[in-house]
């Protein structure tokens, strides 16, 4: 603290003012990428009981900075809530987020971000106790609907409820922690927030059985990083760390078999996407091994996802959209030329 | 005189009868529980309610807490030992016991740092708290141990503490040796010498980096109690001083001085603290020179204090305020300056009559320091609210938790406003 | 000689800016100006660059913007497609209303404990106690959070009316109290009933009108006249009649269980009761030690004299002890509701939209303008407390002790 503050005092004393650097720069310079993240979702971002964070946006996170600085620890995760996450990337506090954050048209163009791509494609839905035997969100009618604010989800529901015209009772709440009880004890008929985090939930509930999710989706929540406008370099490096390792499942990349394919394959896009043929990390201002370091550190995309919000996971949340376009879902990197 | 009547008034009784024990209704318990209980019907009835009350209350949570369970590893796991009986489950409290006192970062084997920094605060508190009680030397254990207390947690070489250390010391020299031209030369000179050993010392510390270094700590991996302890301490400690100066300034002739001490103070009171956190994490960055980046954790101590010291600074402007004139004017009659007289006549006496303000203002702001839960900090209440209840394995024990949190800051601020009071007695001095 | 004994010449020199205490503190005012403006200049000029690099700028232009939003409490009228400033204003009156109602709880609650305190009954005085200890000394966040917990816990929910054998009834077929809030019939005013308000409101003037009239009987002539039971009287009774008169015009609606909900009559949101129960138990335990310490400082010899001019107990408390206690309490139980209102600004940790839930809450999240959204909150709160202080300031100057 008080070494910041004699930082502080020699920037008053004018003695160094570090020009606006490019962001990559800054954080070679620094040697550990910032990366805003949520304050606590699990299966997305969360600290774990050793206090390590764990996630699939962490997942993201830390394949950029073993892409950038060669080491996937060098990454300093800053909680951030629904407020405070733009100005702090405004602000140049994080370098990127990864905070499953919609993308929207005012979010890219107004508040000048820049979305790189999509990590997650979400919806927005309902989850109501059985016993209501409620079978569909149209039913809703007069229902009080517990909604974690912070997010697109208010705006969604004002808008499906005043088409549908119906009528409902929201109770904005601040953190997932706070809404479940209200919803359990039965002061919530329902309880809405993306359909991810909906699964999340009623996995962790006593009786999960006890509690269905409505069939509608009412919103497209595609979820992915961002950074600011205007550093177009930095926008590259975190798109194509993410599209490679969307990339990589498509081709059959996997951490098992990273090593043996980057000595060189039959394939030409694996060659290129994982160094041994071109020089795609030179364009990007990086080396060769970027994608395969980023790859290594957790796996690819369908890897990161088994891992962390996968079936086998509490979350178990099926690939649906989420599986590569050959699969029928809506992933598809561009090519790797 | 009984003698002569004894004679001549047979029935006149000559000796005491022995004392009779009062009848069994006024005595001990029994007169006890009359006068204390029912003295009258309305008391009474409050009694019995009062007593139902108590009775619901325990019979509620007695089988609660005592058939706790204090060592599972998830809720689940408490859920099915208790069968669906009535049971806490403290397990939570057993596995997260680390996280709920220093957050989920701070390196496990580095545990010992803040605690020997909070036992060693009450060492240095010590002489401050029972100044009639403790040696003086200890003063000059106080006097170092911020910058102690600064190595110990945050880590790093120890060269940048010992380098603010001696900068202070430069600058308290430099102030002696010009204070007797003037108050104000002595003032700039001090802070322009303690300024330059900064700036000299900036480089020895980087130099010798890893001279007594223990492992550095960032101050975002600060968290749980330990991060409500800081905030406490530090913006307590620094907000005095702060507002001492802002309350002179309100009091001062200057009128435009006088006006900026008014506007911040009355500013800053007018608006709840979660706005001004509200700044400090979402506005500040804005208007600081690009590239800076201070942490979070700075910022926060920043609003905190200016927060704190603007209500210190009332408090004190009413100990100011309530001592009588005679004592300013007896200090311009022995003809001592502005600062002579406050620094030895008017302040002593001010702060004494504003300790019990300062040390409400003190829990007050130690209770506050939980709003930083609000803007993505994890202290405790962070902590709980957060990483603990968002987690699977804890998601949905409330009770526990929050029942922890009260347990926490209860004896803190009990004990603090029950020192004051103590203090109060203690420093009575008035002629009653 | 003469040279010395002249007056020091007039003519002004440098070193007097510092030396000479007459310009000093000129000196000194100037060097602040300096580095106040200073100060702004740095922090305005390191805002406009920093806007300009992240291409933002500073405009209020949002606020005439629909927020698309909903409040589940509103004051006023309002919908998603609202402007932000309507929902700001929406957010604002919630603010009032939960501050309002927060301090006349926590004054009810807080006298009563005060005196309490000093009763001679010691369970009370020890569960008093124990209350205000521990209510004082654990923060406001914490408690709020836990009533709300409690309050949800504990009270039935709609689903617990629901079917033939219900675990919960409404009190009486027209109250409901449930973990969503309670629920109470709503009167409902037909044509005619704007003069059984009227006769209402005239008979509530006619009290006051009796009541000046005994007192000043009592002063001027020594006469007793009871103003008890003609005041209840008078209270009721024309206001019955004139219910009856109209033809029943007024009728209440009364909440019933449909659908999901109960709906009709009035609705007071659980995180409406549960914050300000919290904000007022809580603010309560500091009302009842200035109470106890108003009380207090009346001197015992104040009381001593009153009982020997032969006033009954009461009367001493009322004509005695109370005017000159209430003159310690005022001032800090001001203050004590302007921390009170201050506080209601943690609302959002239950779900009560007030104005930091609304414009520095959702407004703020959707439209990413922090710095306009946080300096109108700071704005709003500056306002309401200075306009409180002002009173305030009124209220102590008529009540303070003409001394000379």
């Amino acid at each position: 603290m008080k070494r910041s503050l004699v930082i502080g005092a020699t920037f008053v004393a004018g003695l160094s003012s570090a020009a606006a650097a490019a962001t990559i720069d800054d954080i070679k310079a620094r040697g550990k990428l910032n990366c805003g993240v949520t304050t606590g979702l699990v299966g997305f971002a969360a600290p774990d009981a050793n206090g390590e964070w764990d996630g699939f946006d962490v997942g993201v996170c830390r394949a950029v900075a073993a892409a950038v600085l060669g080491d996937e620890t060098a990454v300093e995760f800053v909680p951030t809530t629904g407020k405070t996450r733009f100005t702090s990337l405004a602000s140049g506090e994080i370098d990127m987020l990864a905070r499953n954050t919609t993308w929207t048209f005012s979010r890219d163009v107004d508040l000048k971000f820049e979305f790189v791509g999509i990590n997650y494609y979400d919806g927005q839905g309902f989850m109501v106790p059985k016993e209501l035997g409620v079978s569909s969100a149209k039913e809703l009618d007069g229902a009080t609907i517990c909604i974690q604010t912070g997010t697109t989800t208010e705006l969604n529901l004002a808008d499906f409820f005043r088409n549908n015209n119906i009528s409902y009772e929201p109770v904005p709440i601040e953190t997932n922690a706070e809404a479940q009880p209200l919803y359990l004890e039965g002061a919530c008929d329902v309880y809405t927030t993306d359909a991810s985090g909906l699964a999340a939930t009623r996995a962790a509930f006593e009786n999960p059985g006890d509690h269905v999710v409505l069939p509608e989706i009412i919103s497209k929540e595609p979820l992915g990083p961002l950074v600011r406008h205007g550093d177009n370099e930095w926008a590259d490096v975190v798109r194509w760390t993410l599209n490679a390792l969307i990339a990589a499942e498509e081709y059959g990349v996997t951490s098992a078999n990273i090593e043996e394919l980057s000595g060189g394959s039959d394939n030409p896009e694996i060659n290129r996407l994982l160094g041994s043929e071109g020089n795609l990390g030179e364009q990007l201002g990086l080396d060769a091994d970027w994608a395969k370091r980023a790859i290594m550190v957790g796996g690819n995309y369908g890897e990161l996802f088994e891992k962390n919000i996968g079936e086998n996971t509490p979350i178990g949340l099926s690939r649906g959209l989420n599986a590569q376009w050959t699969d029928g879902g809506l992933l598809y990197a561009p090519p790797f030329r | 005189m009984s003698d002569t009547h004894a004679q001549s008034v047979a029935y006149v009784r000559d000796t005491m009868l022995p004392e009779a024990e009062p009848p069994a209704s006024e005595t001990g318990v029994v007169k006890w529980v009359r006068a204390n209980l029912f003295p009258d019907w309305i008391n009474s009835i409050l009694t019995i309610v009062a007593i139902y009350f108590l009775y619901k209350i325990v019979s509620g949570a007695w089988p609660w807490f005592m058939n706790g369970i204090w060592s599972t590893d998830s809720l689940a796991e408490c859920r099915e030992i208790l069968q669906g009986t009535t049971g806490a489950c403290f397990s939570v409290l057993t596995e997260r016991w680390n996280q709920l006192l220093f957050g989920f970062q701070y390196p496990n084997e580095q545990y010992w740092r803040p605690t020997l920094a909070f036992i060693l605060l009450f060492v240095a508190a010590a002489p401050l708290l029972f100044a009639m009680y403790v040696p003086r030397k200890v003063l000059y254990f106080t006097a170092l141990y911020p910058f102690l207390a600064f190595w110990l947690i945050w880590g790093g070489t120890i060269m940048v503490p010992i380098v603010a250390l001696v900068g202070i010391v430069a600058g308290y020299i430099v102030f002696k040796k010009l204070e007797g031209n003037s108050f104000a030369a002595g003032l700039f000179g001090g802070i322009a010498a303690a300024a330059i050993t900064w700036f000299i010392g900036g480089f020895i510390a980087d130099a010798m980096s890893n001279f007594l270094a223990l492992p550095a700590v960032p101050s975002r991996d600060m968290g749980g109690f330990m991060l409500n302890f800081i905030l406490g301490v530090v913006c307590v400690s620094l907000s005095l001083p702060i507002g001492i100066v802002l309350a002179l300034g309100r009091q001062s002739h200057m009128p435009i001085i006088k006006w900026i001490c008014v506007i911040f103070i009355e500013f800053i009171r007018g608006v709840p603290l979660i706005t001004l956190l509200f700044v400090a994490n979402v506005v500040l960055a804005y208007f600081l020179p690009p590239g800076t980046n201070f942490d979070l954790i700075l910022r926060v101590i920043i609003m905190i204090t200016m927060f704190s010291s603007a209500y210190i600074a009332e408090v004190i402007r009413g100990g100011l305020a309530a001592l009588p004139r005679g004592q300013y004017e007896a200090a311009d009659s022995l003809g001592l300056d502005y600062a002579q007289s406050m620094r030895l006549i008017i302040m002593p006496q001010a702060l004494k009559i504003s300790i019990p303000g300062i040390v409400n203002v003190a829990v007050g702001l130690f209770k506050d320091t939980v709003l930083v839960s609000v803007i993505s900090m994890f202290d405790l209440v962070g902590m709980i609210r957060g990483p603990i209840l968002a987690s699977t394995e804890w998601n949905g024990v409330y009770w526990e938790l929050w029942g922890f949190a009260v347990v926490m800051f209860f004896p803190v601020c009990y004990g603090i406003s029950q020192y004051s009071q103590w203090l109060e007695r203690q420093l009575n001095t008035e002629h009653r | 000689m003469s040279t010395i004994t002249d007056p020091p010449s007039e003519s002004f020199q440098l070193s007097q800016l510092i030396n000479d205490t007459r310009y000093r503190s000129y000196t000194f005012q100037f060097i602040a100006m300096i580095l106040l403006i200073a100060a702004f200049a740095y922090l305005g000029s390191n805002l406009v660059s920093n806007l300009r690099a992240a291409g933002l700028n500073i405009s209020f232009d949002f606020l005439g913007e629909p927020a698309g939003y909903d409040i589940n409490q509103r004051l006023i009228e309002y919908d998603s497609q609202s402007t932000h400033w309507r929902a700001s204003v929406v957010g604002a009156l919630n603010t009032l209303l939960v501050a309002f109602l927060g301090c006349l709880m926590a004054t009810i609650i807080g006298v009563i404990v005060g005196v309490l305190r000093l009763s001679k009954n010691w369970l009370i005085r020890k569960v008093m106690s124990i209350y205000v200890e521990i209510f004082r000394n654990v923060p406001v966040l914490v408690w709020i959070l836990i009533i709300m917990a409690i309050f949800v816990a504990v009270l039935p929910q709609p689903r617990d009316f629901r079917g033939e054998d219900a675990e919960a009834s409404m009190l009486l077929g027209s109250f409901a109290f449930t973990g969503r809030g309670f629920y109470f019939p709503k009167p409902l005013f037909g044509p005619g009933s704007a003069v059984v308000i009227a006769v209402f409101l005239a008979s509530i003037a006619g009290i006051f009108v009796f009541r000046n009239y005994a007192r000043k009987a009592l002063f001027e002539r020594g006469q007793m006249i009871p103003t008890l039971w003609p005041s209840v009287g008078l209270f009721f009774i024309p206001a019955i009649l004139a219910y009856f008169v109209m033809g029943q015009p007024i009728s209440l609606e009364y909440p019933e269980l449909r659908g999901f909900n109960f709906q009709g009559g009035v609705y007071a949101r659980n995180s409406l009761i549960a914050l300000t129960f919290a904000l007022a138990i809580y603010t309560a335990a500091f009302i009842a030690e200035n109470v106890r310490a108003g009380i207090l400082a009346v001197s015992k010899g104040q009381t001593e004299a009153a009982a020997s001019l032969g006033l009954r107990p009461n009367r001493i408390m009322n004509l005695v002890i109370l005017p000159q206690a209430l003159r310690v309490i005022i001032p800090p139980l001001i203050s004590q509701y302007l921390n009170l209102t201050k506080n209601s600004s943690l609302a959002i940790a239950v779900g009560y939209m007030d104005l930091t839930g609304t414009l520095g809450g959702i407004t703020l999240n959707q439209t990413g303008r922090a710095i306009e959204c946080v300096l109108l909150l700071m704005l709003f709160y500056l306002t309401f407390s200075l306009c409180i202080s002002a009173i305030m300031n009124v209220y102590n100057n008529s009540v303070r002790l003409k001394e000379r």
